[in-house]
């Protein structure tokens, strides 16, 4: 059975999850309340895609405790960066006919994250 | 009650994520990262159908600022892409951005129906 095989071995991982879920998700709530719409956005996914590749460099490398990974990177970073909020808030530019500003929105947070991941690494690894 | 709601939400989309990355994971071997892929896909197309129905704050708190928000992810989105070959980051980034938009477009077409 299919579930029965991903839930095995996972009691300890999916709460770890859950709570760096939840705590992520009031962070990028926090910060919505802060800076709102696709500017509090940007800065929510391209922080979290830096902290990220800091994390994960620095997990691998110490090959530190099994459950750090599914709480801090799965579950904090997670659930504080967002996919959705970013496609549904350049759907809706696009839909309004400022179709400069939703590009930009799109491939701005694009590129700004994925430099962000990098930068990140690098910084995990001078860090490590 | 904002606050309870996200937590509510997140607590459920966190793990949503994290267990059908494992699912989609374990049934294919192409080193795509479809889990994720899936996972933002279908989170867009919910907080589309939430925003279009124009819901409740209760609602948005609960199903989009706390369930899609965390069943969505940025962050192993870029983790992802960058340690993909370059063809399979550049189809990574283009089919991600391309679907969550087109699912977000459909979420909001049906939602303002409803």
């Amino acid at each position: 059975m299919v579930i029965s095989e991903v839930l095995r071995g996972q009691s300890r991982p999916v709460p770890a999850v859950a709570a760096g879920g939840v705590l992520g998700a009031l962070a990028r709530w926090a910060v919505g309340l802060a800076l709102p719409g696709p500017p509090g956005t940007f800065l929510i996914n391209v922080v979290g895609c830096f902290a990220i590749g800091v994390v994960l460099t620095v997990l691998i490398a110490r090959g530190a405790h099994p459950l750090l990974r599914p709480f801090l990177a799965t579950g904090v970073l997670g659930g504080f960066t967002t996919f959705s909020t970013y496609a549904v808030d350049a759907q809706r530019l696009l839909l309004e006919g400022r179709i400069g500003l939703g590009a930009a929105y799109l491939v701005g947070t694009l590129a700004a994250a994925l430099v962000a991941t990098w930068a990140g690494m690098w910084a995990g690894r001078w860090f490590h | 009650m904002v606050p309870l709601m996200v937590v509510l939400g997140a607590a459920v989309g966190a793990p949503a994520r994290y267990l059908t990355d494992r699912l989609v994971q374990s049934r294919h071997t192409s080193g795509f990262p479809w889990g994720t892929f899936a996972v933002n896909v279908v989170g867009s197309f919910v907080l589309g159908l939430v925003t279009g129905v124009a819901a409740s704050p209760w609602v948005t708190a609960l199903v989009g600022t706390g369930f899609c928000g965390a069943l969505t992810t940025y962050s192993t989105f870029g983790w992802e892409t960058v340690h993909l070959p370059r063809p399979l980051a550049v189809a990574n980034t283009v089919a991600s951005v391309l679907a969550g938009l087109g699912a977000a477009g459909l979420g909001l077409a049906v939602g303002a129906a409803l």
